[in-house]
């Protein structure tokens, strides 16, 4: 079975400003792995590579083996037209650091407007997954509000829901409890705990609640100016780090 | 002061055809305004590039160029071209297109004042560019509009007295009128007053629109200027 995602020579440039640079690594199907590191390391844009939010500077990102948005023919490197690309990008969802719920719908429209609009089921069907989906993370009896009237923590838990409805294959993380009041976190955490728990969705996290990284993820990738310092299993990345630099971070942040 | 309301009664006839003229215009140069902003604000804002740049050229033409000339071309250099039109056809589409260009820049400005979130949420949901556009982007822009298009739709009733220009017998036109009965100061003030009582009302409407869009929103009723979605 090809990985689920390739990096392969990866780079990034804002600017003149180099991000990352020949990055290559691998997420097997159905892994979960935590990426950790000091701000700015590029934790962030290698999601937001993965979800097209940003553009490849160069080098290439294969999921499930097909091409995202570049692809290598005749030893050339093409951008892919947008339908190929969507038609790829289908398969992975992505929660955000500020939720990003729609304003203009009701809560359950957030989990059924793409359900509808971009996989074509029908209103029910839509309207049945987004409601189990809400009970699932504990929300179902708010389906009908306006999410303003929701907590951090609830916006969050919605924007879960709304991600799973797409059923993806691959689950972006990205510091998704960063924005919460401390006492918002463990909600949103354990119904993350709970998907781990049930599914064999793979995932790219970035967070820095490390007793949920060593928890949920198969492994910890450790990164500092856009390159891998160390990687491993977390009990061994997070409790016996090699690396001077993994110390520090670690010690950085408890 | 007396003869000066008679003379109002006697031409409050007059002054009712003085204004149908002006609010056909104002309506049909809304409408035509409105319909203008948005395609070429959304053409600015295309993925490609020589649709932005046919829609810079035509807004900054029709903001650039003045309105009065803009109305003489269309009034009588037109036809020598062979296309001439009804006074008030011609008034409604150059202030369609003028104002319209204005419009345009308010379409623009609005829809990227909608939070960046918005954008990569719905991308992350895999919207093609349309549904995003149509279903979580315009919905939010449409509140930020609101207030941009009230001022326009002000500027645009003052506007329409340029019709005076190509002989339109407008409200502005029966003030003119009313004058030779009445002393001057007393017609231009029942001038001054109309427009402000039409522009009073088109711009309640207006408001009573934004009130309903921010409230969809979930949004305070006051401050128009806070982004869209931004805490969501």
């Amino acid at each position: 079975m090809p990985p689920v995602i390739r990096f392969e020579g990866v780079q990034k440039k804002f600017g003149d400003h180099t991000v990352l640079s020949g990055l290559n690594f691998d997420v097997a199907p159905g892994e979960r792995v935590t990426l950790i590191g000091p701000s700015g390391s590029g934790k962030t844009t290698i999601l937001r590579l993965v979800m097209t939010l940003e553009e490849l500077t160069d080098g290439y990102i294969w999921i499930d083996g097909k091409p995202l948005t570049h692809d290598r023919r005749d030893g050339k490197r093409i951008r892919l037209r947008e339908k190929q690309v969507a038609a790829t990008r289908k398969q992975i969802g992505m929660v955000f650091q500020h939720f990003n719920l729609f304003p203009n719908m009701s809560v359950i429209d957030n989990v059924t407007e793409a359900q509808v609009h971009v996989l074509g089921r029908g209103k029910e069907e839509a309207r049945d997954r987004g409601l189990a989906l809400l009970d699932q993370v504990g929300l179902k009896d708010r389906a009908e509000e306006h999410p303003s009237r929701l907590s951090g923590g609830q916006k969050q838990r919605v924007a879960i829901a709304r991600a799973l409805a797409m059923d993806p294959k691959i689950l972006l993380l990205d510091e998704v409890t960063s924005a919460l009041d401390p006492e918002l976190v463990g909600d949103v955490l354990a119904v993350l705990r709970d998907v781990a728990d049930t599914t064999d969705i793979s995932m790219l996290i970035v967070t820095h609640e490390m007793q949920f990284a060593r928890d949920v993820s198969h492994k910890v990738m450790m990164f500092d100016g856009g390159q891998i310092v160390e990687q491993g299993a977390p009990t061994d990345i997070l409790a016996n780090p090699t690396h001077e630099r993994t110390r520090k971070f670690l010690d950085s942040i408890l | 002061m007396t003869e000066n309301l008679e003379a109002l009664r006697d031409a409050l006839p007059r002054l009712g055809e003085g204004v149908s003229i002006t609010l056909q215009l104002t309506l049909g140069g809304a409408l035509v305004a409105f319909l203008v902003s948005v395609v070429f604000g959304l053409l600015s804002i295309s993925p490609a590039a020589p649709l932005r740049w046919l829609s810079t050229i035509v807004v900054e033409f029709f903001r650039g160029t003045s309105l009065v000339v803009q109305l003489f071309w269309l009034y009588y250099v037109m036809p020598l071209f062979g296309v001439s039109m009804d006074a008030v056809l011609t008034g409604v589409i150059a202030l369609g297109l003028n104002y319209g260009a204005y419009g345009a820049e308010v379409v623009r400005g609005s829809i990227n004042a909608v939070d960046k979130g918005q954008w990569e949420g719905a991308t992350a949901l895999n919207m093609s560019r349309v549904t995003r556009m149509r279903r979580i982007i315009w919905p939010q822009a449409w509140v930020l509009m609101l207030s941009g298009y009230n001022n326009l739709l002000v500027m645009l009733i003052k506007g329409t007295a340029v019709a005076l220009f190509i002989g339109l017998q407008d409200l502005g036109y029966q003030i003119d009128e009313l004058r030779i009965d009445t002393t001057t100061i007393f017609a231009y003030s029942i001038g001054l007053l109309l427009y402000y009582l039409i522009a009073l009302v088109f711009s309640f409407g207006l408001r009573v629109l934004e009130k309903r869009a921010r409230r969809r929103l979930g949004l305070p009723a006051g401050s128009a200027h806070a982004s869209a979605g931004a805490a969501l």
